[in-house]
């Protein structure tokens, strides 16, 4: 491992008085899966939509690819082509159509001929199988499908690291193994990608790495084996068990600093 | 009855709901039909003919009033409807702007032209502005004088609509095309504007019902015989006729416009109600 392909140094993030981030530091080598999981207020979004700037950090460096995104004077929108985002809620744009989706980022923002970028949306169409859909709306097509769309979308500018947030949060129970079939494709094929993500199983069998984030700060690093099978902290421990075992949860008068200590 | 007596009883009231409902209705049709029949029985129908429905004044009034007076309405309107929504846009962004001045200066143009009567601008632009600059010639003569009057007032409500089409497209919208390496700008053109427009696309038809009414305001500015438009024309024949014929058809004129915009709007309203699944 050269030189890692997403680096964060001491990222903190504050929102007025809500300190979400408090002194993060990860890195994401070339290649590298990475799953972030966490309970919800964690800071695993934020830091997602930092590593892309759509959250401006308070303090701190993120660098993507060798670039220093936080330096000012960086030019962040030729930083975001090399950065696939993919969103809980899609967000296609719903007055294009599919095709139009993929071609037009591509025409407006890298310039790309009509010719060519038809070309590139539906080889990305057909990566995620659905090449049938090339003039539906996103109104018309169901979640999974929509978030294939989203995902063929930001593919089709040639990232070179792709982030996911939350991107089966929003669907259907039974569309959301579509939707990771295209991701454990991306990750077989040798993507670098950060997924925000609740889907233990896909962490599990799809992830290099599993960090556990909890009240602003990483808990815990380190292989799914290590992090999932066998959690070192509390913490994760009492979130893990929440989380595959939901039924099984006991009420507790729970404030954040509190998690960790199952209730009497 | 010591079980029964513990619960709440029905109170009795003199009628029953369907006789409530009877009544109501029976009434409101007494009303009606009592108000057009005393129409009926003193209008002074002789009169009321002749005053507003002489068939050789109107047809006195063609070609004139589809050549000269709708079409100058129609060119009036659309002229001011095109000023306004340049200059709405404009006014809209900088209502936007992330510079404080910008925003300041949209706002205070907004309370301003919206607070002052159309007729006072009118007034203002035709009048007081070629007197206090006479070296400022309006391209266009009466037309550009008429479509920037419209133009300042129709683009206060127009800003205020735009601003509101923009808000109300969802910040997702701006994320992604962020997050694909959109800058602000384009995202603004290339994703945000077009979906805003959908919105707003009722509104802003309502807004040019509103200045096809407006446009008749020339009333008040010297205008030459060619450049008369509905209103004046149809008041200058009123006169001269001495019959309210002419109003009438003139009004209708403006109907046969507004009408047909306005069942626009609902059928837009309606679809794009559909469309909110």
């Amino acid at each position: 491992m050269t030189q890692p392909e997403i680096r964060v140094q001491d990222l903190h993030k504050s929102f007025g008085d809500n300190h979400v981030l408090r002194g993060i530091d990860l890195e994401i080598g070339h290649g590298e899966v990475v799953c972030v999981i966490g309970p919800s207020g964690s800071g695993k979004s934020t830091l997602l939509r930092c590593v892309n700037l759509l959250e401006e950090p308070s303090t701190g460096e993120v660098f993507v690819g060798g670039t220093e995104i936080t330096d000012p004077d960086v030019d962040i929108d030729a930083v975001r082509r090399r950065i696939g985002m993919v969103f809980q809620q899609f967000n296609l744009f719903p007055h294009l159509n599919v095709t139009e989706n993929l071609t037009l980022p591509q025409r407006r923002v890298l310039r790309r001929d009509k010719a060519q970028a038809a070309r590139i949306a539906a080889e990305n169409l057909a990566r995620v199988g659905l090449s049938e859909k090339a003039d539906a709306y996103p109104s018309s097509l169901s979640g999974g499908q929509q978030q294939r769309v989203a995902i063929a979308r930001a593919l089709a500018m040639g990232p070179e690291v792709m982030l996911f947030d939350e991107p089966t949060s929003a669907l259907d129970p039974e569309l959301v193994g579509d939707v990771l079939a295209v991701m454990r494709r991306l990750a077989e094929e040798g993507m670098t990608m950060m997924v925000v993500t609740h889907e233990m199983t896909f962490a599990r069998e799809v992830a290099d790495r599993v960090v556990f984030m909890d009240g602003g700060v990483i808990v815990e690093d380190g292989t799914p084996d290590q992090v999932i099978a066998r959690p070192r902290h509390e913490r994760t421990r009492h979130f893990l068990s929440r989380l595959l075992d939901p039924a099984m949860a006991e009420v507790e008068e729970g404030t954040s600093d509190q998690v960790g200590k199952p209730a009497q | 009855m010591t079980d029964t007596d513990t619960r709440i009883q029905p109170k009795k009231t003199g009628l029953t709901r369907r006789q409530k409902r009877r009544l109501s209705r029976a009434a409101q049709y007494a009303v009606f039909v009592a108000a057009v029949i005393a129409f009926a029985v003193t209008a002074d129908w002789g009169r009321l003919q002749n005053q507003f429905a002489q068939a050789h004044i109107a047809r006195q009034l063609f070609p004139d009033l589809i050549t000269v007076a709708l079409k100058n309405t129609v060119l009036y309107t659309l002229s001011g409807f095109v000023v306004g929504l340049a200059l709405g846009m404009v006014i809209a962004l900088m209502r936007l702007s992330s510079v404080g001045p910008y925003r300041w200066l949209a706002g205070i143009y907004i309370e301003i032209f919206r607070g002052l009567p159309a007729l006072l601008i009118f007034i203002f632009v035709g009048v007081g502005v070629p007197l206090a600059f006479p070296s400022i010639q309006y391209p266009g003569g009466t037309y550009g004088k008429v479509a920037v009057a419209l133009g300042l007032v129709s683009a206060a409500y127009m800003a205020e609509t735009i601003r509101a089409g923009i808000q109300a497209v969802p910040k997702g919208q701006t994320e992604a095309a962020r997050s694909l390496g959109f800058s602000p700008a384009r995202a603004m053109i290339s994703i945000i504007l077009p979906q805003a427009f959908r919105i707003i696309l009722p509104p802003l038809t309502n807004e040019l019902v509103l200045l096809f009414k407006d446009s008749s305001l020339v009333l008040f500015l010297g205008v030459t015989l060619e450049e008369r438009e509905l209103s004046k024309f149809g008041n200058d024949l009123a006169s001269s006729t001495a019959n309210s014929t002419p109003i009438l058809v003139a009004g209708l004129c403006y109907l046969l416009i507004t009408v047909p915009l306005s069942l626009v709007v609902r059928r837009m309203e309606s679809k794009a109600l559909k469309e909110i699944r």
